[in-house]
């Protein structure tokens, strides 16, 4: 089921923009203007955010993490820190482990 | 004359002409308008949802531009045991973020209700804290308030199925309130263990399955946890198009509760601080994939229309003109993917 539906519909996950929108829309963000928010954020277009080629180099770029792991670069908690900074939310998970480590 | 090749709402293959669907069609939106107060689709949404249900292509997708966010109740449940692969639910987590490529993912326990959770909160937030660490994807914790579960003898409220039956009206209502009391008790408490644990969100699924007094419930924690922690996402996920009246006089901030259909479901979500609104329209598994299909379509356009916030279908097996098997196909799945986002207006799945 969840393969039919982001086949057919989805956005791509962390393989595109899809995480990042969907944190938005989360906020209680529209899908519109939560395309719109993370696409300023990026620098990039509306139409970008579903390219898997063009969103794999800001991804790298930005090293918030992609569904293939690089040597030295981030992912989980570290990767979501740097979204939460692009992004300008506050992420949960981020706050606690921020505070846990002291910063 | 041509007959395309469509599906039963139990998913059994079907062939119809273009006229039959079309027919069903029509049949199907009428029922979203006289009995959820719908506007009827316009003539030319019609033609498409036609052209959709008739396309030549065994899977489609939506035109580029209409994708939409991906979510899930019962999240982690479904490889690790339904499918019961022998992986633990982070891993679930890291297949969906890494292959599967979802926008968000949910952590859950096998009983997936919240009274359930309760005695186990401090563990599954230990688990929420450790997958947090390795994923990216936004991970909500999510489960049923289940209101039934505070019924004897699993409970300690008097059961009101039985109560009503017998003409116990009163005593029923009065059940249905204490029981209410005792579930947004749990509720609070467990999304309050998994929001310090990091959640990203907390989801209320299946809202409303005991009734009115059950999405009184979800709203009513839904409501406290928004106040009490700001950064964390709600969805509240229904569990049917139609709040049933087994209580009858519940209200939720000025709104009776019985008989809400999704576009005043949704702003009593709206109301309660939820972030996301998680439409249900139940699949009628002796009408035709069409008729369910123009149906649902009928209730989420509405829904979206009025709704402020996010609206996310419900499109797993037996939800959203999705049909009523556990193999739902992959025709019928991803037309109504595409519907959904497409004419529908809706943000996500």
């Amino acid at each position: 089921m969840a393969v039919m539906h982001e086949m057919a519909a989805g956005m791509g996950g962390i393989r595109t923009a899809g995480d990042l929108v969907a944190r938005m829309v989360m906020k209680g963000m529209k899908i519109g203007p939560a395309k719109e928010y993370v696409a300023n954020k990026l620098g990039c277009s509306i139409f970008d955010l579903t390219d898997s080629a063009k969103m794999k180099e800001i991804r790298e770029s930005l090293d918030i993490g992609t569904i293939l792991d690089r040597p030295q670069a981030s992912y989980g908690m570290a990767a979501k820190i740097k979204i939460a900074e692009l992004l300008d939310i506050k992420i949960p998970c981020v706050e606690l482990f921020k505070k846990k480590i002291g910063i | 004359m041509e007959k395309y090749f469509t599906r039963m709402g139990d998913g059994e293959g079907i062939w119809m002409t273009k006229e039959e669907i079309k027919e069903d069609v029509l049949k199907g939106m009428e029922t979203a308008v006289l009995k959820g107060k719908s506007q009827p689709l316009e003539s030319d949404e019609i033609d498409r949802l036609i052209e959709i249900l008739t396309m030549p292509e065994k899977n489609v997708s939506v035109e580029r531009g209409h994708e939409g966010i991906t979510t899930f109740d019962a999240g982690t449940l479904k490889l690790c045991v339904r499918q019961a692969i022998p992986i633990d639910r982070s891993t679930a987590v890291l297949i969906h973020e890494r292959v599967l490529c979802s926008e968000t993912m949910e952590l859950c326990n096998t009983d997936y209700s919240y009274k359930a959770i309760k005695n186990i909160a401090a563990e599954e937030a230990m688990a929420m804290e450790h997958a947090q660490m390795s994923c990216i994807l936004p991970l909500f914790y999510g489960a049923m308030p289940n209101m039934g579960l505070y019924t004897k003898p699993d409970g300690p409220v008097d059961n009101w199925s039985e109560l009503l039956p017998s003409g116990q009206i009163k005593e029923a209502m009065t059940a249905q309130e204490e029981a209410a009391k005792l579930c947004i008790k749990d509720m609070i408490y467990v999304g309050s263990a998994l929001a310090e644990a990091g959640a990203c969100g907390i989801q209320f699924d299946t809202s409303g399955a005991s009734g009115d007094a059950d999405a009184f419930a979800a709203l009513s924690a839904a409501k406290v946890l928004s106040e009490k922690y700001p950064d964390l996402s709600i969805i509240i996920g229904m569990a049917n198009e139609f709040n049933l009246g087994m209580h009858g006089k519940l209200t939720f901030e000025g709104e009776r509760l019985a008989g809400q259909y999704p576009a005043k479901q949704v702003k009593s979500a709206e109301a309660a601080g939820a972030h996301n609104f998680g439409v249900v329209i139940n699949t009628n598994s002796s009408r035709s994939f069409a008729w369910n299909l123009a149906r649902s379509l009928t209730y989420v356009k509405e829904a979206t229309r009025v709704a402020e916030i996010p609206v996310i279908v419900n499109v797993g097996m037996g939800v959203g003109g999705i049909p009523l098997t556990n193999t739902s196909p992959t025709d019928a799945t991803t037309r109504v993917a595409k519907t959904m986002l497409e004419l529908g207006k809706a943000d996500g799945l």
